[in-house]
């Protein structure tokens, strides 16, 4: 096995990321909402303090981490609804074709006329912001591209021999479209599904940012900047661990997506010189 | 005059008849409708009648766009058909007659290409295994007996079961899209074009594997083919397919020794023979485009005996011109029937 | 015609470079072709007679590069040249016609000005004069209303009109060596009696010689004077047309000729079981010891398995390379 370093990089950062999220409550030092001693407030990353503390006296590192959790629980699970919804309709639009497809292809279009964010930002205006609504909002509105994909894949499956071959044996249509092409499309959904997890954790970086995802004092890394503001010049690490942190994630998530998509490439084919 | 081949097969269907086809047509609609002018439609399939006794061969020949593979397809249930009826072992299935699962047990079809006709991420166990289960056979011993069974007919071992198709050579591939065809028991299966992917050394052991198996099983096939050579060998009889249309039908050595509709005469004097140089009769001109058919005669534009007669409509029937004899031609008493057999070997 | 053979090819090998390892794809050929013959060159896939072909006419890329041996066009030896030398070559003395020739054309381009092309690059032609050079050149391969098909694109032509394009591009310059791979296998069984016609007739015109390469035996010992036949690399049999059919030499050439169903043999002899060739084709990347085609012979010894036969001299011409030949 060739040594990929995609594969590798992306996995270790991301486990990395993991790690510290479950395991927050007993690497932090502190609690990350409750511990606010405004004796502390704004001092420099030191050995009490490894990544400082902010405005409130809170510790940064132990915000970061517990902020992790956040992230990864938005990242992880909005886009598992995304992919959902996306190989639902694009599987079965790219199958049936017909009046489905247009159907699909018209909702898939709407979507991706608006941009996904804006859309979300507007749906988290009308839910009450929090953890739930933010899964909602972002699961909804990021599925067009895995659509897509599922359809132009269900497409050129559909004419292989075995597909017809599983016509011809009796197959009902929703059992060859879940038992013949979806397990061979797997590989450039779960590519996608992993870089959308990074896009993902931006947005909710994005949307707390804009104070319309997870309200403070809940440690989301977004949120953690929105409150870094003001302190930029005078305070600058309140701000540069939680970006650090988003950057490392959605870093890892990308090669991470890149290796895979390197070893999920489709068997090549007996080469016949 | 002599009845057609479509009022003998629909009028005196012999008992041993395991598949029949009345008048069959499939018509594609392309563009046109509502603002693009008139609809046009593709004749893929122009009122084809056939009949397929128990235990033989029928050899489907032609080019492409002749319609065979579409013909395959409609009589598998793949396709749709415009019109006409198809009675699969007594049982007619054309319209709703019958579903998918019921289908499955009676035709059955082996895939061109042995690359593609496998789901690459299932085992041979695991493609052979599910229809079995979704046609109510689901004890694990029973399952076992008939996976391993089949294996063994189409020359592979049981273990190879565990294998994924990637690990398997063509020749293998194509064996174990037999074994898949086979493995519920049907008692038609239509060949597209067995051997053509396969490299020329093992197509002898695919041939004789398949001829093997008709006999100790007592199945029926349809075999569709471009090889003339593999059609000859397999076939009993032969079916020749011009744009949509049978031209001419007959056993195969009337086919092969006596043809006499000039498509057919040029398609076995096209073969290269290897122990001459000369040709035969030539035609010139291309495959016409399906959408605008000529009339009359469909072949007149490229037939070297082409006169008048041919261009008028109606399209000609399908004449009895010998025992078993069928062929589509207004012309074909003229035409003088060829006195040297236009191949030979050695 | 002068007595100096237009193509000798000597122990021409050619390397394929798998993960950083060399094979020998194809090792130790040698045939000639003498101006205006027509010689084919037959055998399955993996047997090497594609890229023989291609590096006769310096078109071998990475992972395939000429190994050794020599190729001598017209006198001069061919392998080492230059890429701007052989690209002069290419097109004006030796010319290639490929299978598919939806994917040799330019779609982007009319036929017209593809075969124009070659008159502008190689002759020095003006466009004008080339365009009507063109017009002349598509109706000496039978394209009706030629004046009009020029400005045809190639998706717009059906598959014998643009094989006719192809081989109107390829003899636009007169070359003296046509290489044919497969030109007629995606066509139609009447389509390609008419290409392979084509070729015959303006070969014969134009006395250009041709190596025909297919994997259908009876196309070639049709078409060709010399035949070849090419198993895991190698030339095991080299013979004229008939004798290739009638009496083969070598048991890969004689199984192959025994094991197809050919047209009218049930007719006269009845349907007997075809004769089949046990095994399958072996890999580049795992060519047998000894003679390459031992696995599959049914005389094999210990000696084919040791010992790669060499090549012997047949009575009536040609060789093959058979311990135990007929």
């Amino acid at each position: 096995m060739k040594f990929r370093a995609n594969l590798v990089i992306g996995a270790v950062l991301f486990a990395g990321v993991v790690i510290a999220g479950i395991f927050a409550p007993w690497l932090a030092h502190t609690d990350p909402v409750m511990d606010a001693n405004l004796m502390y407030a704004e001092e420099a990353p030191g050995s009490e303090f490894w990544f400082g503390t902010d405005a409130q006296g809170r510790d940064i590192y132990s915000r970061v981490l517990y902020g992790a959790r956040i992230s990864l629980t938005v990242g992880i699970v909005s886009q598992l609804i995304n992919t959902v919804i996306g190989v639902c309709l694009g599987l079965s639009a790219g199958y049936w074709g017909g009046w489905w497809d247009d159907v699909v292809n018209g909702l898939t279009n709407m979507m991706l006329a608006i941009p996904s964010l804006i859309f979300a930002l507007a749906i988290m205006a009308i839910l009450n912001p929090g953890l739930t609504s933010l899964l909602i909002a972002l699961g909804l509105t990021n599925w067009s591209f895995t659509c897509r994909l599922a359809r132009a894949s269900a497409l050129s499956l559909k004419s292989q021999g075995y597909v017809q071959a599983a016509k011809v044996l009796g197959y009902g249509d929703i059992r060859i479209m879940l038992t013949q092409l979806l397990p061979n499309m797997l590989g450039p959904i779960i590519v996608i599904g992993t870089l959308g997890m990074g896009g993902a954790v931006l947005a909710e970086a994005a949307l707390s940012f804009l104070g319309l995802g997870i309200r403070p004092p809940y440690p989301s890394w977004g949120s953690m900047l929105s409150d870094a503001r003001d302190q930029i010049t005078t305070a600058p690490w309140i701000s540069i661990f939680p970006g650090l942190a988003i950057f490392v994630t959605v870093l890892g998530l990308n090669l991470l997506g890149d290796g895979l998509r390197d070893i999920l490439d489709p068997q090549a084919r007996t080469r016949r010189a | 005059m002599e009845a057609s081949y479509g009022a003998i097969i629909m009028n005196n269907p012999s008992a041993d008849t395991i598949l029949r086809v009345e008048d069959l047509a499939v018509h594609f609609p392309l563009g046109g409708g509502l603002f693009g002018g008139p609809r046009r439609y593709l004749h893929a399939v122009d009122g084809v009648d056939l009949e397929l006794k128990q235990g033989e061969c029928l050899g489907l020949v032609g080019e492409s766009g002749c319609g065979k593979s579409t013909l395959a397809l409609t009589i598998l249930g793949l396709q749709e058909p415009t019109r006409g009826r198809i009675v699969l072992a007594g049982h007619e299935v054309s319209g709703d007659g019958m579903d998918r699962k019921a289908r499955a047990r009676i035709a059955q079809m082996v895939f061109q290409d042995p690359y593609s006709s496998l789901n690459p991420r299932q085992t041979v166990r695991r493609t052979l295994e599910a229809p079995l289960r979704l046609h109510g056979i689901t004890t694990a011993s029973e399952i076992d007996e008939r996976i391993t069974e089949m294996l063994g007919r189409v020359g592979l071992r049981p273990d190879h079961a565990e294998r994924y198709p990637h690990e398997f050579s063509g020749g293998q591939r194509q064996r174990i899209g037999i074994a898949r065809a086979l493995i519920l028991e049907p008692k038609i299966i239509i060949l597209d074009e067995p051997v053509s992917a396969l490299d020329v050394s093992i197509r002898a052991q695919i041939i004789n594997l398949l001829l093997e198996l008709k006999e100790t099983l007592g199945l029926s096939y349809i075999m569709i083919s471009h090889d003339l050579g593999v059609v000859e060998h397999m076939s009993d009889t032969v079916a020749v397919m011009y744009l949509g249309r049978i031209v001419e039908t007959g056993g195969w050595q009337s086919i092969f020794t006596n043809p006499r509709h000039p498509y057919t005469r040029a398609l076995i004097s096209a073969i290269p023979d290897p122990f001459k140089r000369s040709r035969g009769d030539k035609i010139t001109g291309e495959i016409p485009n399906p959408l605008d058919m000529p009339s009359g005669c469909g072949f007149h534009p490229r037939c070297p005996e082409a006169r008048d007669i041919c261009r008028v409509p109606p399209v000609p029937e399908l004449e009895k011109i010998g025992a078993s004899h069928f062929v589509r031609c207004r012309r074909v008493r003229e035409i003088a029937a060829p006195d040297v057999p236009l191949a030979t070997t050695g | 015609m002068s007595g100096q053979p237009l193509l000798e090819v000597e122990n021409l090998r050619i390397d394929l470079d798998i993960g950083g390892t060399r094979f020998a794809a194809v090792q130790d050929v040698s045939f000639t072709i003498n101006r205006g013959e027509t010689m084919g060159l037959v055998g399955e896939s993996g047997c090497g007679k594609s890229i023989t072909a291609l590096a006769l006419i310096g078109l071998l890329r990475h992972p395939l590069k000429i190994g050794g041996g020599t190729i001598r066009f017209d006198g001069h030896e061919i392998q080492n040249l230059p890429a701007s030398e052989m690209r002069g070559l290419r097109g004006s003395r030796i010319a290639m016609i490929f299978q598919e020739p939806m994917t040799a054309l330019n779609p982007l381009s009319p036929v017209g000005r593809q075969i124009a092309e070659m008159f502008v690059l190689h002759k020095g032609a003006s466009w004008k004069e080339a365009e009507s050079l063109a017009v002349d050149a598509l109706a000496s391969v039978r394209v009706p209303a030629p004046e009009r098909r020029v400005k045809d694109y190639p998706h717009q032509l059906s598959g014998g009109m643009r094989q006719r394009v192809m081989i109107a591009i390829a003899l636009a310059c007169g070359p003296d060596l046509l290489l044919a791979d497969e030109p007629t296998t995606a066509l139609d069984v009447t389509v390609q009696a008419e290409i392979l016609d084509l070729i015959r007739e303006l070969s014969a015109a134009k006395g250009t010689a041709v190596l025909m390469i297919s994997h259908d035996l009876g196309l070639i010992a049709n078409m060709c004077r010399r035949v070849g036949v090419m198993y895991a690399g190698k030339l095991v049999e080299e013979r004229a047309a008939e004798d290739v059919f009638r009496s083969p030499s070598h048991p890969y050439t004689g199984g192959l000729v025994a094991s197809l169903p050919l047209l009218g043999a049930r007719a006269r002899h009845g349907r007997k079981r075809l004769r089949e060739i046990s095994g399958v084709v072996p890999p580049v990347s795992a060519f047998p010891k000894g003679c390459r085609f031992n696995p599959r012979c049914h005389a094999s010894t210990d000696r084919c398995r040791a010992e790669d036969p060499v090549v012997t001299a047949l009575p009536d011409g040609g060789f093959v390379r058979c311990h135990y030949h007929e």
